[in-house]
């Protein structure tokens, strides 16, 4: 604090708080229309106060239970999908860049400069620009509707690749050298000398890439096709598509918002980490 | 920079890298490939034939006054998600910067569109704006706006701006509250000395060393538009009404999965890699100059 201006600080005041409210509402208005049944919505205004169906409207859309024209799979299922792939991938992610970073800074050996560069140019090829020979590759080798093929595709990882390099290259060479009088074979080095040294740096990777791996939309969208390997993300477009008199939209209201929980706490309990993955893994 | 103590093994790092390798051999090297390589082919519907055309897809995508448009309408919606999205948290951050007590309050509360989904921000601003049944398209009648997004293209890119420049708040305002803070102190103790009030030391001191963060979030903004946002597009608008809301992305997914024209996505797919390795480029030299800053 510079001096002391409380209208200023009162202003500061308003202004934040006018700004949360703005970026807090879309999600209230969720949380309300999941506790309404869905004919008091379809009557606009719906009423901005929670109503009574809360426990009904999450059974409905746990269970898939709930009416409407869209698509009726089981949220349960679809959770326990989204989960399975974010952790693999956040998981699959930081193992294969730790090993790798690890080969690249710590070993010489013939192309390994070549293979850094292949590791960066994927950062120019998102699945955005190669959609249609992706789908045929995973296609081809039977991955379609798999949980190989949510997660494998997406598990290359050259920023978190770039990110332990790094840190690697931050770490005294004093420890290689103590570690190699005393006998360690390079792996015992790298298991109890290296990956307990980037525990900070894991975790904020394990939260960025978790949510990364939650959110998925394109590349689900394209591999799966029956309703039992949907990720939740994808299950929520599928039941809107009837038209939006017809939707349940207290149901997709409370798969929304249970959607939005796993990778909200993730954010909330490891705010700390997730400032500084976010922060670190850009520079 | 290099390490000065190695490992020795004629095997080990070949195990190592393997994994990575491969995935990325397997699943962008080898289909980016074939993006290039279809781009200069033409393939029936049921790819039994494939004749070599040369650059005929690219000619028809330029001569094409729809995939032209797709550029202006990209480059609209990339241009008001970035300005908005960066204005906005700029203002939030530079007020949760002047702020002691609760500012992590703030920052909790800001910070939760980050972990939503894009399809689901869709789905979410979908519901408050869809003209018969949304609560904020009911007010906006009420004060005698007829609003539409189903019908109406500028209702529909409207809503996808909105909702994507609240999915990208958190990030940006994050960028900017670290950049505010590493601002030494010192500097805006002396400027007030000086007798500079806050509006001006903010535009002669607090802003000028703030462009570095600014323009990193401009190309990242970009990039998140360009790319991210079809979650956002399938999800609220499906690329409509007719294909005002239809970005490059979105068409090139269009072409290739519901329109099955191969030739056409894999053109497509070129013209974005490119876009790309441009983006790409502008944000490594810029990271360079930061490094020199």
């Amino acid at each position: 604090m510079v001096e002391r201006r409380p209208l200023l600080d009162l202003v500061s005041h308003l202004i934040l708080i006018l700004g949360v409210i703005v970026v807090a509402f879309p999600l209230y208005l969720t949380f309300v229309a999941s506790t309404q049944a869905s004919s008091d919505i379809v009557h606009p205004p719906m009423s901005l106060l929670p109503g009574t169906q809360l426990v009904e409207n999450y059974q409905a859309a746990w269970s898939g239970t709930g009416g409407g024209t869209g698509s009726t799979a089981p949220v349960g299922r679809m959770m326990f999908v989204s989960l399975v792939t974010a952790l693999v991938i956040a998981l699959g992610k930081i193992s294969i860049s730790l090993l790798s970073a690890f080969a690249i800074v710590y070993f010489r050996f013939p192309f390994r400069m070549f293979f850094f560069w292949a590791i960066f140019i994927t950062l120019m090829l998102p699945v955005e620009v190669r959609i249609g020979p992706t789908y045929k590759v995973v296609a081809d080798l039977g991955m379609l509707n798999t949980f190989a093929g949510l997660t494998v595709p997406l598990i290359a990882s050259a920023t978190a690749t770039f990110l332990f390099r790094q840190f690697f290259l931050t770490v005294p060479d004093e420890l290689v050298e103590a570690a190699r009088m005393d006998g360690a074979s390079p792996m015992r080095f790298f298991i109890d000398v290296l990956v307990p040294l980037s525990r900070t740096s894991i975790a904020a990777l394990f939260v960025i890439q978790f949510i990364y791996g939650w959110n998925q939309y394109l590349w689900p969208l394209l591999i799966t096709t029956s309703e039992d390997m949907y990720p939740v993300v994808i299950g929520i477009k599928r039941m809107i598509s009837g038209g939006d008199a017809q939707t349940e939209w207290s149901v997709v209201m409370a798969t929304a918002l249970l959607a939005m929980i796993p990778p909200a706490l993730v954010v909330v309990l490891m705010q700390k980490w997730f400032v500084k993955g976010l922060v670190d893994t850009e520079k | 920079m290099e390490k000065r103590v190695v490992f020795r093994s004629a095997w080990l790092p070949w195990a190592l890298i393997a994994p990575q390798i491969a995935v990325i051999a397997v699943f962008f090297f080898w289909p980016a490939a074939q993006a290039l390589l279809q781009s200069v082919q033409q393939a029936d519907a049921f790819s039994t034939r494939v004749e070599w055309v040369g650059l005929e897809n690219f000619v028809n995508l330029w001569n094409d006054p729809l995939y032209i448009k797709s550029f202006y309408t990209t480059a609209i919606f990339s241009t008001l998600v970035a300005v908005l999205g960066i204005s906005l948290s700029l203002l939030l951050a530079v007020f949760a910067d002047r702020i002691v007590k609760g500012a992590l309050v703030y920052r909790t509360f800001l910070i939760w569109p980050y972990a939503v989904a894009p399809a689901v921000a869709g789905v979410l601003w979908l519901f408050m704006l869809a003209p018969s049944i949304g609560i904020v398209s009911f007010w906006l009648r009420a004060v005698g706006l007829e609003w539409n997004p189903l019908l109406d293209g500028q209702h529909a890119m409207t809503l996808v701006v909105l909702a994507a420049v609240w999915k990208q708040i958190s990030y940006n305002f994050l960028f900017f509250l670290a950049g505010l803070q590493s601002i030494p102190k010192s500097l805006i103790e002396a400027a007030a000395i000086d007798g500079a009030r806050p509006w001006r030391r903010f535009w002669t001191i607090v802003f000028p060393l703030l462009t570095p963060t600014s323009f990193f979030l401009l190309v990242i903004n970009i990039v998140y538009a360009f790319f991210d946002t079809f979650a956002i597009i399938d999800a609220a608008t499906q690329g409509g009404p007719g294909k005002e809301t239809s970005i490059l992305v979105y068409r090139a997914y269009y072409d290739g999965f519901k329109a099955m024209d191969f030739g056409a996505s894999a053109a497509q797919s070129v013209v974005l890699m490119v876009i790309v390795v441009g983006l790409t480029v502008v944000q490594f030299r810029f990271v360079e100059k930061k490094v020199n800053y």
